[in-house]
């Protein structure tokens, strides 16, 4: 049996490890590994992660216990003196001395500290290790208890150095970033995008330097400011230097081996040192004159080493490396590839960029138009995975490249399949996970989704940067098997949404029950249950009052549930004009039932805290007082946001209260897939924010533009135009068929965005169905509609008005009792819910 | 020892008047501990809960003894009645009656209307397989009306 030490148990001396574990060979060597620091290996690509957890296990590579199992002996906390090349023996801190067949150094990194007068001083750290960390922690804390405001600089504004901003703010404290250069992440990013970047740091609170040399720390025993110049003084507290890496190589120029002039220990194609020997691998090798600060060429280098060692000697490091990187900086996408910069002889560049919403995408074609080089994605790195792998396989691009980085609402798309990708292409550069690797675990592994393919592969356990591209890979090789799941609404129903839509409408069923008879099976749940509602709703206009026990809870009582089991009222005020009187009304209502009371989002007043018995008297005042439902708990339409437009505003064009108004009061209580917002701003200063909407009107020169499939959200979204300079009557007629056209068609708990996104031909095409009327249909749905609206009744009125119904309002079947489980507790001079100790 | 209580007038209950202690929990252990699983063999008292007319078909409905809460399930496309804890041990809410009923893969279950969990109404088990149980009690009808079975 050989023996290999390996010394440095960072990420890829881990990876080392465990390729070696992997192999066929792996039983005729003895591995042992020496780490420096306390624990073993950890992922230090995600250390900023160790903030928002502290939990130094969730960083782990693999628990110490993994090394035992594969009789690898770890030994942590002991440094690696020296070697003696000659009797192949290595020396410890500890005295400890063993021999070695194969040595494999990863000795990796550490942060370079340049020499600046006074860097020394208390308050000063650098961002490496946990413990580089837990000490800056520590630090922080004292400095906010002694003042709530205190800032910390960042030296360096690399891509480790933003990271170290970001962990500063989580800290608490005034993040400043310095940088030398005149720009930010000066390896990665030309002049624009790094000013793209600049600006979406700045708005969300980072202070940006650059052009500033440190001449020297300012501060007694420990730092109070930096100073860059005469006069020019930076007041902080704390300083974080990420100014670069250096090489740990003073193992190597101790026992000699050759070293390059400014640093790391040479190696050749083969990761051997001058000495064949030892292996030099990660950030410690000197490859191509080059040391390559990422993790992903690490790895590869490990995989090398570990071929090279079993005896594989064909499997060597490529002459060039691919350094494309994509990551995450504080919530900012930044990725570059191939070429980020390429001098104008070599091709053309196409640039995006928009300012305002902090984007900026640049992509690299080759003088004859035909290939990719490189590019930059800054805001929105979605593109990447694509991008990367058009770049890598050398793929054909679109005759019109634009297309590639274009926003798909504006002529562009996105490239092809996945599937068209060769098998080659490596879609998990950390792990080195071909798209042939993933489709064959499915097709030939048994894997059937995701998680399978991760517990077979590996894929996406390293960065995590290409899970949507194995998604889509996953998905569409199902779908290539026939395999993929047919989109039907539940167990009970072998119909999409829009099938059964088609079918309770022309078959006339009179309710939910003879439609699971007629075209289900089973006994139903609460996925199917409201979506029949809903369709029930949209054919015939009905109220939850009719049906109430296939309806949510919300549609069934006619309020949201609250988290104590408790119900808020919202009554309706359209356009959220409302009057002094009206006001007074809520105000007694909600005195009077002991009610918190808020302002909504969609102007209008929430009132929490009733029980359900309560709901028909609270109910029963409103709708004395003229309120009606403002179906706040259905999936239907909510409001019609306006702003006070040409009747008090000085810029306003159009009157859009009144109009905002009317169009809440045509569409109330209409039921959809999901629910519907709307919004009417009276010019383009846009305060109803009308394009965050389902649908929005904006008044223009000559009517309103209208735009719609919009949202906020988990996933916000711009309505996107539909059509210009409408009159008021073109405007209800076009929403007429776009809501019609969204109800018949859209999925279960489908929002209108992602709708329109799945729709073929996407806003083109809804504007031929919606305005030319392509399929014909256009009269149907105003129609439709018209007869949903004419037959339009406040459900509460209908409610309060039936003995029936309100027998549903009573906590206990047998007992006049409330429940006396619900308890609340003072709040800011209103109540909330008291949480369960 | 807090107020003790008399309670008057409820519809549909056994004359008899009982006592009972306003519910003050301290823990969520308490609380959970009210509910254990009864099995028709163990019942020492089947307690009329109403007629079978006052519980709506195809959903659930609350009713109170002594001082808990239980849910009680007419389910009339299976001929079935189920009971069990009206509160959902997910966020220890009191809703689970407000859910709605149906079936997965023919097991009889509720999901609770706040997060959609999914519990058996059979056996109580979450059928999402989560570490989530609720106690689930016999119910028998008698001259049309329903009894709820308790160990006391």
């Amino acid at each position: 049996m050989k023996k290999i030490i390996v010394v440095g148990n960072g990420m890829v001396g881990y990876k080392f490890c465990e390729k070696l574990v992997a192999s066929s060979e792996s039983k005729n060597f003895k591995i042992t590994v020496f780490g420096e620091e306390p624990r073993p290996a950890y992922d230090r690509v995600h250390l900023s992660a160790f903030f928002e957890n502290q939990d130094a296990k969730a960083l782990e590579m693999a628990p110490a216990a993994w090394y035992k199992e594969n009789n690898i002996d770890l030994i942590v906390d002991e440094k690696v003196d020296n070697i003696f090349r000659t009797t192949k023996t290595i020396i410890t801190a500890k005295s400890r001395q063993l021999t070695y067949d194969y040595l494999v150094l990863a000795t990796g990194s550490s942060a370079f500290v340049p020499p600046i007068k006074g860097v020394e001083k208390e308050g000063v750290f650098v961002y490496r290790t946990i413990e580089d960390l837990e000490g800056m922690l520590g630090y922080a804390a004292k400095l906010k208890a002694k003042n709530p405001h205190a800032r910390a600089a960042v030296l360096g504004g690399g891509l480790l150095g933003l990271e170290a901003g970001k962990a500063v703010m989580d800290m608490g404290l005034e993040p400043h970033i310095v940088e030398f250069a005149p720009k930010l992440m000066p390896r990665q990013l030309d002049a624009r995008s790094s000013k793209v970047l600049q600006l979406k740091l700045e708005s969300i609170g980072l202070n940006i330097h650059l052009n500033k040399a440190t001449q020297q720390i300012l501060g007694e025993e420990a730092i109070v400011g930096m100073e860059f110049g005469e006069e020019d003084v930076l007041d902080v507290e704390m300083l974080v230097v990420s100014a670069g890496i250096r090489p740990r190589d003073e193992l190597g120029v101790n026992c000699g081996l050759t070293m390059g002039a400014r640093g790391g220990i040479v190696v050749n194609n083969k990761m051997q040192t001058s000495d064949e020997h030892i292996f030099a691998i990660g950030e410690v090798a000197l490859y191509n004159e080059m040391i390559y600060g990422l993790v992903a060429p690490g790895y590869d280098m490990a995989g090398v080493a570990v071929n090279q060692i079993i005896s594989k000697v064909a499997c060597q490091m490529p002459d060039e490396i691919d350094m494309s990187t994509k990551l995450k900086l504080i919530g900012v996408d930044v990725a570059s590839f191939g070429e980020p910069f390429m001098p104008a002889s070599k091709g053309h560049s196409i640039i995006f960029e928009n300012k305002t919403q902090h984007l900026y995408k640049r992509i690299n074609i080759s003088l004859d138009g035909k290939s990719l080089l490189g590019g930059i994605l800054v805001g929105d790195a979605s593109d990447y995975n694509m991008l990367h792998q058009v770049y890598l396989n050398g793929m054909k691009i679109p005759e019109d490249p634009s297309q590639l980085i274009l926003p798909a609402s504006e002529g562009g798309s996105s490239f092809g399949s996945v599937l068209d990708l060769p098998d080659t292409a490596q879609v998990c550069s950390c792990e080195s996970i071909s798209k042939g690797d993933i489709c064959s675990s499915i097709t030939e592994g048994g894997c059937n989704n995701l998680g399978d393919v991760i517990d077979k592969t590996k894929a996406t356990t390293g960065c995590g940067g290409c899970k949507p591209m194995v998604t889509d890979l996953i998905n569409e090789t199902l779908k290539s098997l026939g395999k993929e799941v047919k989109e039907t609404i539940c167990e009970h129903f072998d119909y999409n949404r829009q099938a059964l839509y088609d079918l309770v409408k022309v078959s006339q069923v009179s309710d939910y029950e003879e439609v699971l008879n007629t075209f289900g099976k089973g006994h139903g749940c609460e996925i199917c249950k409201p979506l029949v509602a809903s369709i029930f709703a949209t054919v015939t206009m009905e109220t939850p009052n009719r049906q109430p026990t296939i309806q949510d809870t919300n549609d069934r009582f006619l309020a949201n549930i609250q988290r104590n089991g408790t119900y808020s009222v919202v009554p309706r005020v359209a356009a959220g004009e409302i009057t002094p009187d009206q006001l007074i009304v809520i105000g007694e209502v909600a005195k009077k039932y002991d009610l918190y009371t808020k302002i909504t989002g969609g102007q209008r007043i929430d009132l929490f805290g009733a029980q359900v018995h309560e709901l028909p008297m609270i109910w029963k005042e409103l709708i004395a007082a003229g309120f009606e439902s403002g179906h706040a708990y259905g999936k239907s339409l909510r409001t019609v946001k306006s702003c006070v437009g040409a009747t008090w505003c000085r810029y306003g064009m159009h009157e859009s209260v009144t109009f905002a108004i009317d169009i809440e009061n045509r569409y109330r209580g209409l039921r959809s897939p999901h629910k519907l917002k709307g919004g009417v701003s009276g010019c383009i200063r846009e305060c109803a924010e009308a394009r965050g909407k389902d649908f929005g009107l904006i008044a223009v020169e000559g009517g309103w533009n209208l735009y719609v499939c919009g949202n906020g959200g988990a996933t916000p979204k711009h309505a996107v135009l539909l059509a210009e300079q409408l009159d008021d009557e073109t405007v209800v007629k076009y929403l007429d068929r776009f809501l019609m056209f969204y109800i018949r068609t859209a999925g279960p708990l489908v929002r209108t965005a992602p709708w329109l996104d799945k729709l073929d031909g996407g806003i083109a095409y809804l504007k031929q169905v919606v305005v030319e009327d392509s399929l014909g249909i256009a009269q149907d749905l105003e129609i439709e509609m018209q007869g949903l609206v004419n037959r339009y009744e406040c459900e509460w009125k209908q409610a309060i008005e039936s003995e029936e119904v309100m027998k549903r309002f009573k906590h206990f079947v047998n007992s006049d009792d409330t429940d006396d489980t619900i308890e609340f507790v003072p709040m800011r001079d209103q109540k909330k819910p008291k949480a369960w100790v | 020892m807090a107020t003790i209580q008399v309670l008057q007038g409820f519809i549909s209950l056994p004359k008899e008047t009982y006592f009972f202690q306003p519910l003050k929990f301290k823990t969520v252990q308490e609380i959970l501990e009210k509910y254990k699983s009864v099995s028709e063999e163990n019942v020492n008292q089947w307690f009329k809960v109403g007629k079978t007319e006052d519980f709506p078909e195809n959903t659930g409905a609350c009713i109170k003894y002594k001082t808990k809460q239980i849910a009680v399930y007419n389910f009339v496309r299976t001929g079935k009645w189920y009971a069990t804890q009206n509160l959902c041990p997910h966020k220890m809410e009191m809703v689970l009656s407000l859910g709605m009923i149906g079936d997965k893969d023919g097991i009889p279950k509720v999901a609770c209307p706040l997060h959609k969990k999914n519990f058996s109404l059979e056996d109580g088990t979450n059928l999402a397989g989560e570490d989530l149980k609720i106690a689930t009690y016999p119910v028998k009808i008698t001259d049309g009306n329903v009894y709820i079975g308790f160990l006391e």
